[in-house]
């Protein structure tokens, strides 16, 4: 099969930050503070998202009641990603791959029906479970909880319909979203594809499903370098799209590329400490075969000990490289981390520039040619993008 | 040898599949051509207050000796489990070691009731900051719990390579985890995968949910006959379980190893609806374009598709749109179409991998299972749904399996036999 070139020419990017590439190459480059709300969550720690303006995306107040957060936010990015390639007119065939946790819970009903269990005897439980559920679930909930229906949204939001995938596994998801949807594309699998994830970090339900891992940072902020032995992530709020193209097909219609996609590759180390992690990114990096000069690094590293041993083992094989870690400042957004480095990386190729330090570690400086972007999951996946300037 | 568009040839080596109809390929594909239908009351939990108080279910030995009932999680990984291993076997390869990737088709999964309860005892207290604290350092509910979990523990138990995928699209994930394994061969990234669909969602709260949907049958008097795609008095979907693994392998690989090769997977496509969250666009444009699509990408024509193992759900709407969809592609004379759900059910995750494996004995043995409980026809339909016996048939080369998803997620399969 014949290989094509594939580019980037849309970024949809909302974080703690601010919303919009502009918004954050002006926020980054000139030393933003991180933005923590270390009370509502407490004693986790979390970067809240800004408010958005949800009517210039998601037109119809129907269907933002018909989503939760979460699935509001994704919808709301990929708008932002659609419009940023000037590509409304190229929906019907646009091919969506998304990478999606959990959709939400009703808290309240979850605290009040756990209430009325706990002090229930055994044998009424099951049928007393049943009546509460059967009166105070709200029947629409349920698509606002399911993971494919971010992807169900921005169908019926945005008229993508090329085709629909969803793809589960945190922080690996995301990265073999982009994969997938690039390596179709390269292969003349059509022409154009939405790619990304979201992740809406001021939900208990979220909380609770990471912190039985003994992953989540608790009290104050630091940043990722000063989070000591035991570690830890901080849930940051984000969305993140890429309006995927080819090189051929954006230039045919005069779309700047913004970055072209050098490599993007994954695997699973089941073995992780020890060196397992490191080597298996390390035959990744290897199997790109990229030259060093130039180059520079946007890690996802999340602040959990394993994993930031083993990358940092990792990046310490790349040499005196520059290095960004981007959660100090944004958080780590499970299955939005991955696609929000890649539109950072993007972003300082298509400017001709790189971020200053994002964490008391980062070292290095200067202009970079190339941007390797790192994805060392919380608990699994290694996966690393590399992203060149576009020709 | 390559296909049409120069891709190398997908070939089915092994398969292995649970359903509500027993553990086992063999086991299952004699009692679905004998019209045997795996639908039962719900005996796994309290049914009070439930609108549906039947499923199709499938039970773990040790809740069968008593024990709790597990969490859809550990149901989902065993059947998968038992499915790959089942696979292999058939396939002649040995557990362990497999050169290639797993594609998972498979539920989102999180925290159920009896989980958070203990939670909440052990922290003496209802609210989710009590919960978290007391939560922490239990890394058995967030390795169980994690998306990537499940993926996790297969791969490293059968040695797949690379990243699983774990993939949902609703009640077309099935059909996506194949279509996911048979473009990695296609693309040349791999000579073999494992793809399957697992589903293990009977449980209250899910129930309830599709229940608030009005998506399920009540007709709970007999469950045997609550499922009846295509029929008149068709009331809904009845839940269900199960699993079916598939080993894909390029097929010049299969047989360089000597490998029986129980058909192809020649085409695969599909559509996204932008119409609405649980119904299809009235026009039927996209499940019509999925299954053009598939066959287009099978390089062939309407004409030499035989038979259409059906998304057939028995929900009203589902049913009249594949009708119509049936029509559309197919003209006014269409090929017979049968539901493997009116036996076992909607095994939602699980569908597509199930059906796509019944459809590859269907070309093997040239038979095609019936659409039981067919007793009045919904004469708005006008489909041979091949009414509650199975028939025999000669000269069946290609079919195609319809999965159609809430969601809008549709994606359709060219199943071919072997060549």
């Amino acid at each position: 099969m014949t290989r094509r070139d594939v580019v980037i020419t849309g970024i949809g990017l909302v974080s703690s930050l601010g919303e919009g590439p502009e918004a954050h190459w002006e926020a980054l480059t000139k030393g933003a503070k991180p933005v923590v709300d270390a009370a509502s969550f407490a004693p986790f720690p979390v970067h809240p998202l800004p408010a958005l303006s949800l009517d210039a995306q998601i037109p119809k107040k129907g269907d933002q009641r018909q989503m939760e957060p979460w699935q509001r936010l994704g919808t709301y990015a990929a708008g932002l990603a659609i419009d940023h390639a000037g590509a409304r007119g190229l929906v019907s065939d646009m091919h969506l791959v998304v990478a999606a946790g959990g959709g939400e819970r009703d808290v309240a009903v979850d605290e009040a029906v756990t209430a009325a269990l706990t002090s229930a005897a055994p044998e009424t439980s099951g049928a007393l479970l049943n009546e509460k559920l059967a009166t105070e679930l709200r029947p629409t909930l349920f698509l606002a909880q399911l993971s494919n229906l971010l992807a169900g949204n921005i169908s019926i939001v945005h008229g993508v319909t090329g085709s629909s995938r969803t793809l589960m596994g945190e922080e690996e998801a995301a990265a073999d979203a982009i994969r997938i949807a690039a390596a179709r594309l390269a292969e003349g699998r059509g022409e154009i594809a939405l790619v990304g994830g979201a992740f809406a970090s001021q939900r208990w339900d979220m909380v609770l499903l990471y912190a039985p891992g003994g992953v989540l940072w608790q009290g104050d902020y630091a940043p990722i370098s000063a989070r000591g032995a035991a570690g830890g992530l901080i849930l940051g709020g984000m969305a993140a799209f890429l309006v995927l193209e080819t090189a051929e097909h954006a230039r045919a219609r005069g779309a700047a590329a913004l970055a072209r996609i050098g490599g993007i590759a994954s695997d699973a180390a089941h073995q992780r400490a020890g060196g397992g992690s490191a080597a298996a990114a390390k035959a990744l990096w290897q199997g790109m075969a990229a030259p060093q000069a130039g180059l520079g690094v946007i890690s996802g590293m999340t602040g959990v000990a394993e994993a930031r041993i083993e990358e940092e083992a990792f990046l310490a094989g790349l040499g005196s490289v520059p290095v960004r870690r981007s959660a100090s400042l944004l958080g780590h957004g499970v299955e939005a981390s991955f696609p929000a480095n890649v539109a950072l990386a993007a972003l300082a190729l298509s400017r001709g520039g790189f971020y200053p330090a994002m964490d008391p570690a980062d070292a290095g400086d200067g202009a970079v040619e190339r941007i390797l972007v790192t994805g060392f999951g919380q608990w699994r996946g290694e996966a690393l993008a590399l992203l060149e300037k576009a020709p | 040898m390559k296909d049409h568009l120069g891709r190398p040839l997908v070939a089915v080596t092994g398969i292995g599949l649970v359903s509500p109809l027993g553990w086992g390929l063999d086991k299952n594909w004699a009692a679905l051509l004998a019209g045997t239908s795996g639908i039962t009351r719900i005996r796994r939990f309290a049914t009070d207050h439930l609108k549906t108080t039947m499923a199709g279910t499938v039970d773990l030995p040790e809740e069968i000796a008593g024990a709790d009932p597990v969490p859809a999680p550990v149901r989902v990984e065993r059947m998968a489990a038992a499915a790959i291993a089942e696979a292999l076997v058939a396939a002649g390869m040995k557990e362990g070691a497999f050169d290639g990737p797993l594609m998972l088709g498979m539920p989102p999964v999180e925290m159920e009731w009896p989980q958070r309860v203990a939670l909440a005892r052990r922290a003496g207290g209802n609210g989710h900051a009590a919960l978290s604290v007391a939560s922490i350092g239990q890394r058995d509910l967030y390795e169980t719990f994690l998306y990537g979990g499940v993926g996790e523990r297969l791969a490293l138990r059968f040695g797949t390579k690379g990243a699983p995928m774990a993939i949902t699209t609703a009640c077309a994930t099935g059909a996506s985890a194949i279509q996911l394994g048979v473009e990695a061969i296609q693309r040349g990234e791999a000579k073999s995968a494992i793809a399957l669909g697992t589903d293990g969602s009977v449980q209250p709260e899910a129930v309830i949910r599709f229940s608030l949907l009005s998506a399920l049958s009540s007709r709970n008097e007999d469950p045997t006959k609550a499922s009846r795609p295509f029929e008149k008095s068709r009331d809904g979907f009845v839940m269900s379980e199960g699993a079916a693994a598939l080993i894909l392998e390029d097929l010049d690989h299969a047989r360089a190893r000597g490998a029986t090769v129980i058909g192809l997977v020649s085409g695969c496509g599909e559509r996204a609806d932008n119409f609405h969250r649980t119904r299809s666009n009235p026009d039927g444009s996209s499940i019509i374009g999925a299954m053009r699509n598939a066959i287009a990408d099978a390089g062939l024509q309407p004409g030499d598709i035989g038979y259409v193992n059906a998304h057939g759900t028995s929900t009203p709407e589902n049913d009249k749109m594949e009708a119509l969809g049936m029509r559309a592609v197919f003209g006014e004379a269409p090929p017979p179409i049968s539901s493997n759900k009116s036996m076992i059910g909607h095994t939602l995750s699980a569908a597509g991998a199930i059906e796509a494996a019944f459809s590859l004995l269907t070309l093997r043995d040239q038979i095609l299972p019936p659409t039981i409980n067919h007793v009045e026809p919904d004469p708005t339909l006008g489909l041979d749904v091949v009414p509650n016996e199975a028939r025999r048939v000669s000269g069946l080369r290609h079919m195609l399996s319809n999965s159609f998803g809430f969601g809008g997620q549709n994606v359709c399969l060219v199943l071919s036999a072997a060549p």
